[in-house]
């Protein structure tokens, strides 16, 4: 396949940044999108020039570190997959790519595609957890959970943090991340002893770091790599409003 | 208190509120405004019973806050979303992911608003104000004729298309904003959200519908 790519670079946080273009020519349609930038970047390194930064770590779809908006997708034009598990055979030879970095007011930008997403370790610091006292590991059978709520909890906990959500959303809003933490505990036993200091937390955090609210589009459901859904939206919005109200 | 309107999830609940509030409005004006079909006697007597009515009196003034308020917070959401995204993307594909007016909630409800503005000029402040409108008498009871006002405004061909361009920009924001409205506040979850879906695309074609239909049909047969 041949491809131009028109790709993001900007040389730090201050700078202003642009797009490049660079054709890139015989990649196989198997390859993956990644691959694809590593074989573009060391084209790049044999011409003497700075290679594209790009962020990603486990490149199997599991630890949410891939990012990139890829022709106007947050992981490109796949459903349900992590740009790291894109390939380009959903690519068309000879068509313009264009890849640009997250946008958002609490993803700044550090170089060409990388953007800072500590806001979302900030948002689950604020709450995002159980506090247990450590001790021997209890039995595995002895908090009894019905198996609907188990599974619930299981598919909140799928989020993998890859701010996706936060990319596609018209509002920049990370509710759909948020929701998956809150949820993640609030059906379990183990969860709900902290679940209104936890919803009241993570949501303060969450506005104050300047992410949009949610209009419930649901681009967000549409795009995250883990089909995390915004059902657990309406679960966080339950759980706040409980905890308000009972302030 | 404080905290809570002026958190996302609290401001998202004001509009909840004051949208579903100005939702059951419409319910009730489409209602009396079907009394037009069974002609003036039955129609005056239905918008007298309205304006003389105590209750109503009481509701006018909440439903005007109930708008002021639905319009404040909308502007301060739109302002504080768009915030959130200094840079745009250059390129977005936005038609794959989510519905035309979920994206376009703002520009639609502004739209209805300058509607909104036209209706009152023909009606409300002709009623209460200017007292434009001629008198009729049922029984003894003395009122105001007010079919006669609305049907000879639908004699004119411009006035029925604006408002049924109005009836239709309303639908379009109540095809989002029925089911938005009670995922905000938590009533939604996998089941109920496909229910409120089609429920409110259902309550988005009456209302729309209902509205459209009136202006046309007095344009035909008169
Ligand atoms: C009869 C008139 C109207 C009705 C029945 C109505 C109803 C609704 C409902 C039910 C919602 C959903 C609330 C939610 O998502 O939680 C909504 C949202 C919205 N309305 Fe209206 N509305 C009306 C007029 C207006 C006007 C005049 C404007 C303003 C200019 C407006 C602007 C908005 C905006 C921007 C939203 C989206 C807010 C969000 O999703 O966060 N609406 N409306
Ligand atoms: S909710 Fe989905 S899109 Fe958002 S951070 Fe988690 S995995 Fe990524
Ligand atoms: S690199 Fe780990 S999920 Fe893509």
């Amino acid at each position: 396949m041949n491809l131009k790519l028109k790709v993001w670079r900007q040389k730090n946080a201050k700078a202003k940044g642009g797009f490049e273009i660079y054709n890139i020519s015989n990649i196989s349609p198997d390859t993956s999108f990644l691959e694809m930038l590593d074989i573009l970047n060391e084209q790049l390194i044999n011409e003497g020039k700075e290679p594209v930064a790009f962020d990603h770590d486990c490149r199997e779809g599991i630890c949410g570190m891939c990012s990139l908006f890829i022709n106007g997708r947050a992981h490109g034009p796949d459903d349900d997959v992590t740009t790291c598990q894109l390939h380009m055979r959903k690519f068309k030879d000879g068509e313009t790519v264009t890849i640009e970095p997250w946008r958002s007011a609490a993803f700044p930008v550090i170089k060409d595609l990388v953007v800072e997403r500590e806001a979302f370790e900030k948002i689950q610091q604020a709450g995002g957890y159980v506090s247990v006292n450590t001790g021997g590991v209890p039995d595995g059978n002895a908090i009894a959970i019905p198996k609907e709520d188990a599974d619930e909890a299981m598919d909140a906990a799928a989020c993998i943090g890859c701010g996706a959500c936060v990319a596609t959303c018209k509002n920049s809003s990370a509710m759909l991340f948020v929701a998956a933490k809150v949820s993640q505990f609030a059906k379990l036993p183990q969860g709900k002893p902290e679940a209104a200091r936890r919803a009241k937390a993570m949501v303060a955090k969450m506005d104050e770091l300047g992410f949009g609210g949610c209009t419930n589009t649901g681009a967000c459901e549409a795009e995250c790599p883990k089909g995390i859904s915004i059902s657990h939206i309406a679960r966080l919005n339950r759980e706040y409003l409980v905890a308000k109200l009972k302030d | 208190m404080s905290k809570f309107i002026t958190s996302s999830i609290g401001k998202k609940v004001v509009m909840s509120l004051s949208g579903l509030f100005l939702m059951t409005f419409l319910m009730v004006h489409l209602t009396v405004n079907c009394f037009l079909f069974a002609g003036a006697e039955a129609f005056n007597t239905a918008a007298h019973f309205m304006v003389t009515n105590p209750i109503i009196k009481v509701v006018e003034p909440i439903l005007a806050l109930g708008f002021v308020v639905h319009i404040a917070w909308s502007i301060w959401i739109t302002i504080q979303n768009m915030m959130a995204r200094p840079v745009r993307y250059n390129k977005t594909n936005q038609g794959k992911n989510s519905s035309f007016a979920s994206r376009n909630m703002f520009v639609l409800g502004g739209l209805v608003l300058t509607f909104l503005a036209l209706h009152i000029a023909n009606f409300y402040v002709k009623i209460k104000f200017t007292h434009e409108i001629g008198a009729v008498s049922y029984a003894g009871v003395e009122m105001h004729d007010t079919y006669t006002l609305v049907t000879s405004l639908f004699t004119i061909w411009w006035y029925d298309v604006i408002y049924v361009i109005g009836a239709i920009l309303l639908g379009y924001h109540l095809s989002h904003g029925f089911w938005s409205a009670f995922q905000t506040i938590g009533f939604s979850n996998q089941i109920w959200r496909k229910r409120l879906t089609v429920i409110g695309y259902i309550f988005a074609l009456v209302i729309a519908g209902g509205f459209a239909i009136i202006p046309t049909y007095f344009y035909f047969v008169q």
